[in-house]
């Protein structure tokens, strides 16, 4: 294997991590706050949909990112409501989010565009475009690093870069700032939130909001960044993906980096080696496209180290008597 | 009593009139008046279920009042929430803490207090805060501690802090020695009267009347929802206290013959238990039980009674080594590869120290709940529920469980009545032996009475009782030989009527049995007094 294949091997990592690193850390909003969110999956559908859906009619990109935000924090409301003011099982309320997604989606598509629940396919200004950084092509004569700028740092989309500084943000955000404390509280044990005379709901709230516009570019990305228009369940199991890797990340945002870059590389792996030839054995295609979820599996079965969740995740908030 | 006008003279740090609270069909709270004056320790006592922290959580604003008035220093405070509390100058440490347990000391402090929006210069001047607090009130913790790494004991000293950042000047606690050990609580006590000594009011609410005796100014007692008396508590006693709290003639010694202690029941040797972490728990107890006695073993909780407990009980800690010998009735009992039913079938009952989680089914209504663990004696796979309603109906009747109503789950039960479903589960299982842990945690005067009268009864009717409790008045009201228990070991034996309580406190401590034999002087009267029984 040469350098250019490994570089090219990195760039497609990237580009493929960007949706499962959004939702992730949409589900780290959400889940430190102690709001559990299984729905990650039909906000990210619904906002594919939406965003390739107006980028379509309009051809505008952008309109669609904005539709395609409002989708998903259309439906997070749905969840909000479900599990912080009515106080339900998130677990249904996410599960009847995916649903809806799901249904939805495909019915809308068929009706507006006839196309069996496709979208039309989106060009130009319809997609987000490449941004070279500056200096690719000067430095690109600098061995190794050179190279590396130019083909995996260089020449993503817009939402790739967001995604990247959300990195750094969200743990500023969470480690140093009263808002992040609040939050992480809330999460821990709301009642140490709600005796020290702040609103348990309000913070909720406003995570489950940030958790919905993050799906909301998560999604958008992937039916306008990643790809060129939207097909039915093109999520295909990455709001799942991301929930694993949230737990693989043990909840904290640089490992939730690393962790989504683990999935994006495989899933890079096996889009460039169908079928690996190991030497004395060939793995076959299905083995290789089936890796990510079958690393969703062994970490969800517990193997790889011990996550602690939000102690008060999943637990809807009432005052004790 | 309850006189007004019979106040000390302070001014009032608050006062609360006419205030009400119901909940559904329950009125926790009817038309209650209060005035405590500033700068005193006042002592809020009452039966569980009486009201009391529910009128402490209205004060706090944790509750709205369905009527009422709140007034602080003579002015209506306006407390709606929690915030509005805070703001009037009211800190609450509730019984179970509110804190994050795997946040710093510091960041809990400044929780919902903090300075900006960045939290950098809030937890600059909390530092700061804490060394000012530390230093004028011994309440000495880690600012980068984390709270779950610290013991039950400095947990509550940062609940104060809490409430102290936040500038509070009366300051509530909720049966705050609960969870502490004597030591614990002692310096509790130091630090609450360093507070009342600087012009800070404390609101003490407990039900345990050798705490208000020996600390508070003043007593309220609360009886089924209501303010029945307030008084200066150098002008009351315990037995007058307990007799506003019950609305009865109460009990406080326990009324005991003379042991006949009969043949060995439980005769335990050379018992040592290694958990999964590697470490000793029990370090060799040898032990007898016989017909007819209760043996009770005092000491600080952590030191090896709860062990002992569940490997008697047949359900020892997964991965532990349990190596010893022990004979039940002179047959020799299994140490390991056991199970509780086992036991059971043996004739050992079982009072677990956690009624809530290994004693009852929450869930489950009280009916169920009397045939746990006996489920299987019947022998049949159906259960005859006519049968076991009928029976738990009487048998609680017997036991006096209120409500007496077997529908109702075990959950709706107050801590009192939960405990004596269980203890009339296992006491009418007829055991030979009956083990029995922290058997009134949590249980009010009049049901403590009612179990501990029990117990004797069940001991005079010829069962071995191993009774473990770190209440040292239980053990000295109820024993009639006691082992003290440090760190894994039996400290040594002592005779009830032989010892005193300093001299178990030292055991207790881990002090040598040989520095201070017992046959030497006799300990003064006024340590002996908790010797009697005095809950």
């Amino acid at each position: 294997m040469d350098y250019a294949t490994i570089l090219q091997i990195l760039d497609s990592a990237v580009r493929l991590m960007t949706p499962l690193l959004l939702a992730c850390l949409a589900g780290l909003y959400s889940e430190r706050a102690g709001v559990f969110d299984i729905g990650l999956e039909g906000k990210m559908l619904m906002a594919a949909f939406s965003a390739a859906a107006t980028a379509a009619v309009t051809g505008s990109v952008w309109l669609g990112l904005v539709a395609g935000i409002l989708a998903a924090v259309g439906m997070s409301l749905i969840h909000g409501l479900a599990a912080i003011t009515f106080r339900g099982n998130q677990l249904i309320s996410g599960v009847a989010i995916n649903f809806l997604a799901s249904g939805l989606t495909v019915l809308l598509g068929q009706s507006w565009f006839a196309l069996g629940g496709r979208t039309p396919s989106l060009e130009g200004a319809a997609r987000f475009g490449s941004i070279t950084l500056p200096g690719a092509e000067t430095l690109r004569s600098i061995p190794v690093l050179g190279p590396f700028y130019a083909e995996v740092v260089s020449g993503h989309t817009a939402l790739v870069y967001v995604a990247a500084l959300l990195v750094p943000g969200t743990w500023w955000l969470l480690y140093r700032t009263r808002f992040g404390l609040r939050l992480r509280a809330v999460g821990e044990n709301p009642a140490s939130v709600d005796t020290a005379g702040v609103s348990v709901p309000r913070l909720r709230w406003a995570a489950v909001a940030i958790c919905g516009m993050l799906t909301g570019l998560a999604g958008a990305y992937l039916a306008t960044g990643l790809s060129a228009g939207f097909v039915k369940e093109m999520t295909a199991g990455r709001g799942y993906i991301a929930l694993a890797a949230l737990i693989f990340a043990n909840w904290r945002p640089w490992r939730a980096l690393g962790a989504t870059f683990l999935f994006g590389l495989m899933e890079a792996v096996a889009n460039r080696y169908p079928e690996l030839d190991m030497g004395f054995v060939t793995i076959p295609s299905m083995v290789m496209s089936a890796l990510p979820y079958l690393l969703t599996v062994i970490i969800l079965a517990g193997f790889i180290g011990r996550a602690t969740p939000p102690r008060a995740g999943g637990e809807p908030y009432v005052k004790e008597r | 009593m309850a006189l007004p006008g019979t106040q000390a003279t302070a001014p009032p740090a608050i006062e609360l009139r006419g205030i009400s609270k119901a909940f559904g069909p329950v009125q926790a709270n009817r038309d209650i008046s209060l005035v405590v004056p500033a700068g005193t320790i006042h002592g809020i006592v009452g039966e569980n279920g009486a009201g009391k922290s529910t009128l402490m959580s209205i004060l706090y604003g944790f509750y709205r009042p369905d009527a009422g008035q709140i007034l602080v220093g003579r002015r209506d405070a306006g407390i709606t929430d929690s915030q509005s509390a805070i703001r009037a100058g009211i800190g609450m440490v509730f019984q179970h803490f509110k804190l994050v347990p795997n946040f710093t000391v510091v960041e809990n402090v400044i929780l919902g207090a903090e300075d900006g929006a960045l939290l950098a210069p809030s937890v600059s001047r909390a530092r700061k805060e804490l060394r000012r607090l530390a230093a004028e009130y011994q309440l000495d913790v880690n600012p980068d501690a984390v709270v779950e790494t610290l013991s039950v004991g400095h947990q509550q000293r940062v609940e104060i802090l809490k409430a102290l950042y936040r500038q509070a000047d009366i300051l509530i606690l909720d049966e705050p020695t609960g969870v502490l050990t004597p030591a614990e609580a002692d310096h509790l006590f130091r630090i609450l009267k360093g507070l009342r000594d600087r012009g800070k009011t404390v609101i003490l609410i407990t039900h345990k009347l050798r705490e208000i005796m020996e600390i508070t100014d003043n007593t309220s007692v609360m009886r089924r929802g209501e303010m029945v008396a307030t008084v200066p508590t150098r002008e009351t006693s315990p037995e007058q206290l307990a007799e506003l709290m019950v609305g009865r003639k109460v009990l406080l010694r326990v009324d005991k013959a003379q042991a006949a202690p009969g043949t060995p029941i439980l005769e335990l040797s050379g018992l040592r238990m290694v958990d999964r972490a590697g470490v000793e728990r029990l370090r060799g107890i040898d032990l007898t039980v016989r017909a007819g006695e209760i043996l009770g073993i005092a000491g600080v909780s952590g030191n090896g009674q709860t062990q002992l407990l569940d490997i008697l009980g047949g359900y020892p800690e997964a991965g532990a080594q349990v190596t010893g010998t022990a004979r039940l009735a002179g047959r020799t009992l299994p140490l390991s590869g056991t199970d509780a039913r086992a036991r059971r079938h043996a004739g050992i009952g079982n009072i677990p120290e956690d009624r809530q989680a290994e004693g009852l089914v929450m869930d489950f209504s009280a009916w169920e709940n009397t045939v746990l663990g006996r489920h299987r004696d019947a022998g049949t796979a159906l259960m005859d529920n006519d049968a076991i309603r009928s029976r738990a109906a009487a048998q609680m009747e017997r036991f006096d469980v209120r409500p007496r109503d077997p529908e109702l789950a075990a959950k709706n039960f107050s801590g009192g009545n939960q405990q004596k479903i269980v203890v009339a589960r296992e006491i009418e299982s007829r055991p030979i032996l009956l083990l029995v842990g922290q058997p009134t945690r949590g249980v009010d005067i009049g049901a403590i009475e009612f179990i501990h009268r029990r117990l004797i009864e069940l001991r005079d009717a010829g069962a071995a009782i191993l009774l473990v409790s770190v209440e040292l008045d239980e053990i000295m009201a109820l024993s009639d030989r006691i082992a003290v228990m440090f760190d894994g070991c039996i400290m040594g034996e002592r005779l009830p009527d032989a010892t005193s309580a300093a001299e178990l406190g030292l055991l207790m401590a881990g002090a040598s049995p040989s520095g201070i034999p017992p046959e030497q002087g006799q300990p003064d009267p006024d340590e002996r007094e908790p010797a009697k029984g005095v809950i």
